[in-house]
This record gives C-alpha cells, sequence and structure tokens, in this order.
C-alpha cells in the first residue's frame, strides 16, 4: 500500500490509499507514475534521487537510513510518502 | 441604453503563494480577485495563449515536490499537470531547480509552448505543455562551463519569438546575457555587443552580462529592449548591437519591462536604486515611460506610493493589456498591483495584500 500526502492528492485523483504490487521502492513509484503519469517527479529529481523535503517510509523505515530506492518491499508493506513539514 | 462592454480582462499573477487572477470588464474600474490557485507552490510566471484565447501556462515551483508547468483552460478552475515536465536527461548531472518562464509559441506553430528554467536551458513542448524536451544545443554550447549565476540563480528568463522571421529567437539568461538563434534553436550565437559587466574584471566581455529581462517591440521586431544590471540598452538591429540608453533615468538598475501594445517605440520600466540596495531609488516608487525608445523618458507617479516607500518589483513584475487605451500593471515583491487605465499617467492599486508577486501578465479576452 503506498500512502499519498495531501499536497499531491490532485494528482492522483484524490486517491490516499493505492494499492501497488512492487519488489522494491523504486518499482513502486515506477508504476505509480505510469498509472498517474508526472507523479514521481514530485517524489524524486531527474537524478532519481529522493527529493530533499521528501521523504519515504516503509513501515516505520525511512529508505534513507536503509538502502533508498532500492529497499525490498514484502507483502503487506506500507509505503508513506511523507513531506518535511517541521520548523518554523 | 449604453453599449455592453464584452471584453474582459485578466491580470493573471504568480505569487510565492500560488497564483490570482483579477478580472474586470473593459471598463477597468471594478475587479474581482479569484485564487488563490496552485496554493503550496511558487508560482514564477504564467502566460496566456492568444492562440485558443482561453489556455494559461503557470510555472509552478515548490519546495517540496520540485518544478513543473500547469496549465488552465477555465481561468484557474482546474489545472492540468504536465505528464512529463522539463527535466534534464537522467545521466547529465543537471537537475531543473525552477522553471522561470513560460512562452506560447507563435500561432504558426500551434501547441509549442517554451520554457526557462535554472538552471539554465531552454525546454520547447510541442503538444501544449503536456511534455517537454531539452534544446540540447543552447545546453551544450561551447560556453556553458564558464557560466556563472546572478543573485537569483543561473536562470533562463526570457524567450522572445520573433513574430516575422519564424526561425529566429532570443533567450535572456543571468548572468551570462543574450543568446539569439536564427535557426530554430538549432544553434546559438551571443549577442551582448556594447553590453556593460561593471562587476566583472573585464567592462565589455563576449558574455557574462547581467540581462535582468529582454522584450521585444511585436511591430518592429528587430527592436529590442533589455533591461540590464548595467543599464538599460536598445538594440535596432535584432540584438547584434546594444546602445544604452539609461540616461534620464535615476539608475542603471532594475528589473521589469514592458512594451506598448499598440504603439513601437514605448515602453516602460521601474528603477531600483542598485544592486546593494534594490529598492525604488529616494523613496519615490515610480514607473519610467519612453515615448521614443528609450531616448528620453517620463516619470510616471501619480496615484503611486508618494514617499517613504522603499519597494520593488521582480523581473516579470511589469504588463500591459490589449486595449486600446493600453492598461498598465506593475505589481510589487510587497505583493501590490498598481494599474493605469490612461497608459501610464495615472495609477491605483488594484489589489494591496497579496504574497509577494512574482510576475503580472494579461489575458485580454473579446
Amino acid at each position: 500500500m503506498v500512502r499519498i500526502p495531501v499536497a499531491l492528492l490532485q494528482y492522483t485523483g484524490n486517491e490516499s490509499e493505492l494499492r501497488i504490487d512492487a519488489y522494491t521502492v523504486e518499482e513502486a513509484l515506477s508504476k505509480l507514475n505510469t498509472r498517474f503519469p508526472g507523479l514521481s517527479a514530485f517524489i524524486v529529481n531527474e537524478s532519481g534521487q529522493l527529493r530533499r523535503y521528501v521523504n519515504i517510509f516503509v513501515n516505520e523505515q525511512d529508505i534513507r537510513s536503509g538502502d533508498g530506492m532500492k529497499i525490498k518491499l514484502k507483502e503487506g508493506d506500507r509505503v508513506s510518502i511523507v513531506p518535511v513539514v517541521a520548523g518554523g | 441604453m449604453a453599449k455592453k462592454r464584452k471584453a474582459e480582462v485578466n491580470v493573471l499573477l504568480g505569487t510565492r503563494k500560488g497564483a490570482f487572477i483579477l478580472q474586470s470588464d473593459a471598463r477597468r474600474r471594478a475587479w474581482k480577485l479569484k485564487g488563490p490557485f496552485l496554493k503550496g507552490t511558487s508560482v514564477f510566471h504564467m502566460s496566456f495563449d492568444k492562440r485558443d484565447g482561453k489556455t494559461i501556462y503557470a510555472g509552478v515551483n515548490s519546495g517540496h515536490f520540485g518544478p513543473t508547468v500547469q496549465m488552465t483552460k477555465n481561468f484557474g478552475k482546474t489545472w492540468t499537470n504536465a505528464e512529463k515536465p522539463p527535466r534534464f536527461p537522467e545521466n547529465s548531472g543537471l537537475n531543473v531547480e525552477n522553471v522561470w518562464h513560460v512562452e506560447p509559441g507563435r500561432s504558426e506553430e500551434p501547441d509549442v509552448v517554451y520554457a526557462g528554467v535554472a538552471p539554465a536551458a531552454l525546454f520547447r513542448s510541442s503538444d501544449g505543455g503536456n511534455s517537454w524536451e531539452l534544446n540540447q544545443s543552447l545546453n551544450n554550447h561551447p560556453t556553458r562551463s564558464q557560466w556563472t549565476p546572478g543573485a537569483g540563480g543561473l536562470c533562463l528568463h526570457s524567450i522572445v519569438l520573433d513574430p516575422s522571421e519564424l526561425k529566429r529567437l532570443y533567450v535572456g539568461i543571468s548572468a551570462v546575457g543574450v543568446f539569439k538563434s536564427e535557426d530554430a534553436g538549432k544553434t546559438w550565437h551571443i549577442r551582448n555587443k556594447n553590453v556593460r559587466a561593471d562587476f566583472a574584471p573585464v567592462k565589455y566581455p563576449e558574455f557574462g552580462q547581467c540581462v535582468h529581462k529582454l522584450v521585444m517591440d511585436p511591430k518592429k521586431p528587430n527592436s529590442l529592449y533589455q533591461q540590464n544590471h548595467c543599464g538599460v540598452y536598445r538594440s535596432e538591429d535584432a540584438a547584434e548591437n546594444w546602445v544604452e540608453i539609461t540616461e534620464g533615468l535615476p539608475s542603471q538598475f532594475g528589473f521589469p519591462m514592458a512594451i506598448h501594445p499598440h504603439d513601437s517605440d514605448r515602453f516602460y520600466v521601474v528603477p531600483e536604486e542598485g544592486d546593494f540596495f534594490r529598492a525604488t531609488p529616494n523613496g519615490q516608487f515610480a514607473v519610467y515611460e519612453t515615448l521614443n525608445a528609450g531616448r528620453t523618458w517620463m516619470k510616471r507617479t501619480k496615484g503611486l506610493p508618494a514617499k517613504d516607500s522603499f519597494m520593488g518589483c521582480f523581473r516579470e513584475g511589469l504588463a500591459t493589456d490589449q486595449l486600446d487605451p493600453a492598461g498598465v500593471y506593475v505589481a510589487t515583491r510587497m505583493g501590490q498591483v498598481f494599474h493605469s487605465t490612461d497608459e501610464g499617467k495615472t495609477w491605483r492599486p488594484i489589489a494591496e495584500w497579496l504574497p509577494p508577486i512574482h510576475s503580472v501578465s494579461t489575458a485580454t479576452v473579446s
């Protein structure tokens, strides 16, 4: 399951949770972009790097602390796309 | 019974907090604000497509989600995001930071749209803004490794299409200068002759000049004007040579320019004190108008803040509409829009408390 942040719901037809079958986070984003063309550009730049102020969690793990976009997914994992909103 | 005026003027405002549209009928007395649209984004520029009379393009930037181009065909009610926004090739090592300017193509090239981005590059869409292709020739220009940014970054902010020579176009890049193509963007030539770069070790380098805004007189396409970091300049030979026309202005520094829609040689600028004090000189906000291609200038202040007004405009902060007499619009970094219905002689505010305004442009709909 991929959770979409509020700011991007306008691009997913207001679907906030999407069921995606994928082996890695990278593949999940690719499939997300196939379903909603242009969506992945908001999450990663053209070098394939996660945008600076966007986090992705697999369950409770920040992918930056693991294998990044290559992190492997298993059935039932929850992938959350979370823009950084803390700070003043 | 008075004849009903059908024309409608839409003033498109790109701001740090999304987009707004001010709407009025042709009398331009009462204005209604619509928006904010594209909340949560920073809209650097909006442009109206006269070809279909309804599409508005927006250069939309987000600190979180990056840059894109969005389109509306119903004056902001709904927006469409580019499916393939401007992006450098995957292995280029470059990432688009912001979309600075969106320019609809000529009537002879339906569905073509151009976009200027930072780091400086030109993109072209041939499907109405849905997908974008990098202009490789400019990106691979032999001087590129020596390009340096201005204070706003290394941005391509001006795109000027010659309406009579269909393969001729110009771009303005800070702080590199003006480039010209005679073959629809296949090759590019630097055109900064006689333009100063006071901040550089060489005052008249081939490139490295800091053009702030480049515009063309559509009725005399060989006449171009630029507000530069180091003066205001005119070219009457399609950017081959430039002549400084700063004399008569209170400073050489400023950002926006707008061409009168009907009268050749007539345009507007808003000088600022200088690069280390980017605000109106002497606390007097003023628009300067020329009727003779910059040979003389008239200071226009009636209705503008009279004193203690240390304001300024971004490079897209001036616009004119298509009516006769033409309306002129100046938008400030502090969120005000001032408007003139008598071609600059008198002004009044039509919005005062908006977010910092990056761009003002108009859509005159009949």
